[in-house]
């Protein structure tokens, strides 16, 4: 379904990804780890072309979106949804306006059919009665639900996940990794999920992939990963620094 | 090596800014129009701009009264005074202080909240749910600051001419009768015409300059200020500079 060949992408003089390939099946819960600064958020901006690469393909069901026009991508980007890191909630609509915000630019659905998916998503979110509220009235956790119910409710086929567990507490964190494989379960979504928690990761993925040095350096389902003996693997995993190369 | 990196950089900025005036112009044409946010925006950028750009207008509009009448006096051509400020005011005087107002009012909240849906992610998070950015912030905000801008300019120019006026009249003890006649016999149709269409190009200016400026902002809160400032100074700068091939362009072909 997702298929990245040989990826390349830098900043100025920095090179972030150096020929990342991958490949994500269809119904697939893949979750990227890696350092921070190691280029995760890159890549996934990379898989819904918010940033082109400076070389390498990215191809969705075959399609090669790193070449086609913003326009063009606008068609592709219905088939995904996104949760940002820090949500991205826009900060001047209310909850429900921010959630149906996709639905309204459709321009196929009623007034009283937004209304209720709007409601179901937040009910899925477990955000019932909370419509009217600012952003800025929200907690953390509460705003990355918001954001996830905005991310699902015109069912995409693929859901994006940004350091879903960033800034949580660790019982907020451990409710938005179940929420994520819940809705992925139920509404059958291919997820792709970054983060450098690993409990997180071990919740959510069926499979995780490491990225390192801007390359994918080991994958595997997370008890594989887990176990790794290779000394990047088991050093990331069990957050040991290599005293030799101490990074500040 | 400094120098010419720094020509290329305005050089591609000027790229950039042209072609996100084009898109903006295709996208009104070609796409579904957001008619809720166009009259929202119309209503920021035109109804809550009224005060300072009225206050505006009088106040340049009675100081030029004054001080063409204290320069005409010594000369006798008192009651030519309104004609004076009549013809600045709809052709120079009150589209290009409009113009400077909404620049400073409209430019750099335009610029500074499109830096921080920037920084925030929140047009990124546009793009993710299918929606051009030019579609949904830029066209409808162009299309209120080029609507609202020739009205603002129209009601900057009634007042002060009106003041003025009053001015002449009350205070400079000119004679209504010759000084009204005198600015109603030298003041043109094209005058008011040459206004109105500069006040239309500012407004496209002004909406363009600064919602490139919000979108291309760099990181942080230094990369917001720095975007809102350069908003106001550039469409200020560019209103003035195109202000004078305008008049010259204007003069031109109105009165032909």
């Amino acid at each position: 379904m997702i298929e990245v060949r040989q990826l390349c992408k830098s900043f100025g003089t920095q090179s972030v990804l150096n020929g990342v390939n991958l490949q994500i099946e269809k119904g697939d819960r893949v979750v990227i780890i890696g350092r921070s600064g190691g280029g995760k958020s890159v890549l996934l901006k990379l898989i819904i072309g918010l940033m082109r690469p400076d070389s390498g393909e990215v191809l969705i069901d075959g399609q090669n979106i790193a070449t086609i026009s913003e326009r063009q991508l606008l068609n592709v980007r219905h088939r995904f949804g996104m949760l940002f890191q820090a949500a991205a909630l826009f900060d001047s609509m209310s909850v429900a306006d921010n959630v149906a915000f996709a639905l309204r630019r459709e321009r196929k659905w009623t007034p009283q059919q937004i209304e209720r998916k709007v409601d179901e998503a937040l009910a899925m979110v477990d955000l019932e009665g909370t419509q009217t509220k600012k952003p800025a009235a929200l907690s953390g956790g509460m705003r990355k639900r918001v954001g996830l119910a905005r991310a699902i409710v015109y069912q995409p086929e693929i859901l994006l996940c940004d350091e879903p567990t960033t800034g949580l507490d660790p019982i907020g964190a451990d409710s938005i990794d179940h929420l994520i494989v819940r809705i992925s379960e139920k509404l059958c979504v291919t997820s792709v999920a970054v983060t450098h928690d690993m409990r997180s990761a071990g919740r959510i993925g069926k499979k995780i992939v490491m990225l390192h040095e801007g390359r994918i350096h080991a994958a595997g389902t997370p008890d594989e990963i887990f176990k790794s003996t290779d000394p990047i693997v088991s050093r990331f995993v069990n957050g040991v620094s290599d005293p030799k190369e101490p990074v500040f | 090596m400094n120098g010419l990196s720094w020509v290329k950089g305005q050089l591609e900025g000027l790229g950039q800014l042209s072609l996100l005036a084009s898109e903006a112009v295709v996208s009104l044409f070609c796409r579904p129009f957001d008619v809720r946010q166009a009259i929202y925006q119309t209503y920021f950028i035109g109804a809550k701009s009224q005060s300072v750009v009225l206050i505006t207008g009088a106040f340049t509009g009675m100081v030029l009264a004054a001080q063409t009448y204290f320069q005409f006096h010594k000369v006798r051509m008192d009651t030519a005074t309104m004609a004076v400020v009549s013809v600045s005011m709809c052709s120079e005087l009150g589209p290009v202080l409009t113009g400077l107002m909404v620049a400073g009012r409209v430019g750099a909240a335009l610029a500074a909240e499109l830096g921080t849906m920037r920084v925030t992610e929140q047009i990124d998070a546009l793009r993710t749910l299918a929606t051009h950015p030019v579609d949904y912030l830029v066209v409808p905000r162009l299309v209120a600051t080029v609507v609202s801008m020739p009205i603002l300019t129209a009601l900057s120019i009634s007042l002060g001419i009106a003041s003025g006026y009053a001015i002449g009249t009350q205070y400079l003890d000119i004679e209504p009768a010759y000084l009204w006649h005198n600015m109603v016999k030298y003041t043109f149709p094209q005058d008011v015409a040459t206004g109105l269409i500069k006040a239309v190009i500012y407004g496209g200016i002004i909406a363009v300059v600064s919602c490139y400026k919000g979108l291309t902002c760099r990181e942080g809160a230094e990369g917001v200020g720095r975007a809102t400032t350069e908003a106001v100074v550039y469409s200020a700068i560019t209103i003035l500079i195109s202000n004078f091939f305008l008049t010259l362009t204007l003069n031109r072909l109105l009165n032909t």
